[in-house]
């Protein structure tokens, strides 16, 4: 799959996204990568000009609720992105701890998955999304 | 090794608090802590104050203030949102004033701490509040915290440091970031040259008071030389006149899990911290690998540095080179960035340019990208490529690129050290002996357990 890595809006840490794209590429995925701080705008930007077949969101400041919920509604709102795949994951909130009230928003937003920092449940995202590529 | 610590003009403020301390022999402790509400950020600045050390406070920043997104900084205190630091540039000054009320003063400096590339509206509203002292620098706040272009960030700070030192009342402190960088993986020589470059920098517009920052990296025999090469760096090319100290971090990379690790990591720290000559500590907490500090937590983190630093005793004799490796290293960098152009805010960026300064492992557009850091057989920090910087590369190096097992090893190096059971022997993890003064509690810890979060 062509897979688009991305830091959220408010976000600046940079391993994780080191750390993804080469676990992605060594899962045969092809990755391009957007790096941090990349706010809702410009992601639905890069969207529209790679078209790939799936979007990674990694965010571990503790705002990746807030950022993935403005990213998430913007997406949506384009036409051409209403049905890509999106998912989420990092350390999402300062408690350390899933919410479970911030993950339903961003699922009722649009968002496919919601992830945490579960690299097992990333994998089997992807390999379901692959699956849906192919025709019946 | 001489204090140069208590070096420049005394004087009230950060600066002149720290080198007064330095001078009677204790070590100032510095939390790193910051929260969105003001209330909750009051009680975490009086209960540093109130701590068992001799500590400064700290304000750190949200993100979204970080980054310049007022707006979201606005909206999410207006949402009651739980932030990652203190919206400074959110709340009024006049609700920064009442954070502050009776607790900062001469004996009880405070500092604002941000990693903002474009730092203007937050100097403008620290300044606004009275205070006086913050962190950060045209490169060390840029390359690691997003996507602002170098030249950007550059012009900025030269209009953050201009607003810091006009609008200040007292002498302004500003400490640099350059010994962090992205927290790990990148060889101490880099650290320590810019360090000493942004605090030139700093000086080049109007500063007279600044730190030096070195991040606790891999091995302690190393990181006592680093910090020995910034001691005489900064004794070389400072300005007579210009007071300075030496700041340590505690680890700033991937930290332990276990509660047990992360209190022996930030005890090793504080060690280190004695034993080179260091003015301050700023430390870590045992939620540090998992999510943002309680105030307790933070507490607990400066009693435990402290009551380690007290019992570490006086500075060690010079036991590591001021002239090995890592000071010529260093002081290459420095003198090759000074060579391109005499005015820091030319030189910096055309030393990114041209790769001469590259930083490993960061994705910002403007560094090369083409250095390697790695962590050799005997646990230090080396070069594995240095892309066209003026250094050499360790010969021994294997240069191929890193798989993401094999990074996310070299990334939990440490961690991995500290967490592993106590079966250390004798010596700690920081490799140093510990006798039953440097040590009380070393053989008879409870086996690591994970912190529950
Ligand atoms: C190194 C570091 C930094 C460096 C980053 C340099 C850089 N450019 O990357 C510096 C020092 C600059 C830094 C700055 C800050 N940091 Co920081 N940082 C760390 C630290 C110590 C290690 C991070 C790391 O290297 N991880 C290695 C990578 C490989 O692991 P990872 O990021 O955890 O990602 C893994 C998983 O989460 C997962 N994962 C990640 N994304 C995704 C996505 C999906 C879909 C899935 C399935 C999995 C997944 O996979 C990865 C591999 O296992 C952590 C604490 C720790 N872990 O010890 C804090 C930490 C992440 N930082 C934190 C914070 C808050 C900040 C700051 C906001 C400062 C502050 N207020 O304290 C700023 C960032 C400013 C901004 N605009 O965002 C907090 C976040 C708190 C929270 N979430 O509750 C942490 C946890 C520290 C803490 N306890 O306070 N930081």
């Amino acid at each position: 799959m062509k897979i688009l890595l991305s830091g959220t809006a408010s976000d600046s840490h940079t391993w994780n996204l080191v750390y993804l794209r080469l676990f992605l590429e060594e899962h045969g995925h092809e990755v391009v990568g957007l790096g941090p701080c990349v706010d809702a705008e410009l992601l639905a930007a890069a969207c529209l000009r790679h078209t790939p077949d799936a979007v990674v969101l990694s965010s571990v400041n503790g705002h990746g609720y807030r950022d993935g919920l403005d990213a998430v509604r913007v997406l949506r709102t384009r036409p051409a992105l209403a049905a890509l795949p999106v998912v989420l994951g990092g350390k999402l909130g300062v408690v350390g701890r899933r919410q479970d009230e911030e993950v339903r928003r961003l699922l009722d937003a649009g968002c496919d998955a919601v992830l945490g920092d579960d690299l097992d449940a990333l994998r089997a995202f992807l390999a379901a999304g692959a699956r849906r590529e192919v025709p019946a | 090794m001489t204090a140069d610590t208590a070096t420049g003009p005394s004087g009230s403020g950060f600066g002149a608090f720290v080198a007064e301390a330095s001078a009677a022999g204790r070590l100032v402790v510095q939390p790193r802590m910051g929260f969105g509400d003001p209330g909750h950020m009051r009680t975490g600045l009086a209960r540093t104050r109130a701590a068992t050390a001799h500590t400064v406070g700290t304000l750190t920043v949200d993100s979204y203030t970080r980054v310049g997104a007022l707006a979201a900084a606005r909206a999410a205190v207006a949402d009651g949102a739980r932030l990652n630091g203190y919206p400074i540039a959110a709340h009024s000054p006049d609700t920064t004033r009442a954070v502050l009320s009776g607790l900062r003063g001469p004996d009880f400096p405070v500092q604002v701490r941000h990693g903002s590339a474009r730092p203007e509206a937050i100097v403008r509203a620290l300044t606004a509040a009275g205070l006086d002292a913050t962190e950060g620098g045209p490169v060390s706040y840029c390359l690691p915290y997003g996507r602002t272009p170098l030249r950007e960030s550059v012009s900025a700070w030269v209009r953050a440091c201009e607003l810091l030192a006009e609008r200040s009342a007292a002498t302004p402190h500003l400490e640099s970031f350059g010994g962090c960088l992205l927290g790990q993986l990148c060889p101490p020589g880099l650290l320590v040259a810019m360090s000493v470059l942004e605090c030139l920098f700093f000086v080049q517009h109007g500063l007279r008071s600044v730190s030096l920052s070195y991040a606790q990296q891999t091995d302690a025999a190393q990181d006592e030389e680093a910090l020995r090469a910034l001691h005489r760096l900064a004794a070389e090319f400072l300005p007579a006149g210009v007071e300075h100290h030496v700041v340590l971090y505690t680890y700033m990379g991937v930290y332990p899990r276990t509660e047990s690790g992360a209190l022996r990591l930030l005890e090793a720290s504080a060690r280190l911290a004695v034993r080179s000559g260091a003015g301050r500590l700023i430390v870590k907490t045992a939620a540090e690998a998992h999510r943002i500090p309680t105030v307790d937590e933070n507490v607990r983190a400066l009693e435990t540095a402290a009551a380690a630093a007290a019992l570490a005793g006086a500075p060690a004799p010079d036991t590591a080179p001021e002239d090995g490796e890592i000071y010529q290293e260093a002081r290459t960098l420095v003198e090759t960035v000074l060579g391109l152009h005499a005015d820091l805010a030319r030189a910096l960026p055309a030393a990114f340019a041209r790769g001469l300064l590259d930083v490993p492992f960061c994705l910002h557009p403007d560094n090369a990208g083409h250095s390697l850091g790695f962590i050799d057989p005997a646990g230090r920090l080396r070069w594995a490529r240095t892309g066209a910087m003026p250094l050499r590369p360790d010969t021994g190096a294997d240069a191929d690129p890193y798989t993401s097992a094999g990074l996310l090893t070299a990334l939990r190096h440490v961690a991995d050290r500290y967490d592993r059971d106590s079966g250390d022997g004798p010596d700690g993890p920081d490799g140093y002996d510990r006798d039953s003064a440097d040590h009380p509690d070393g053989s008879g810890r409870p086996a690591a357990t994970p912190l529950s979060v």
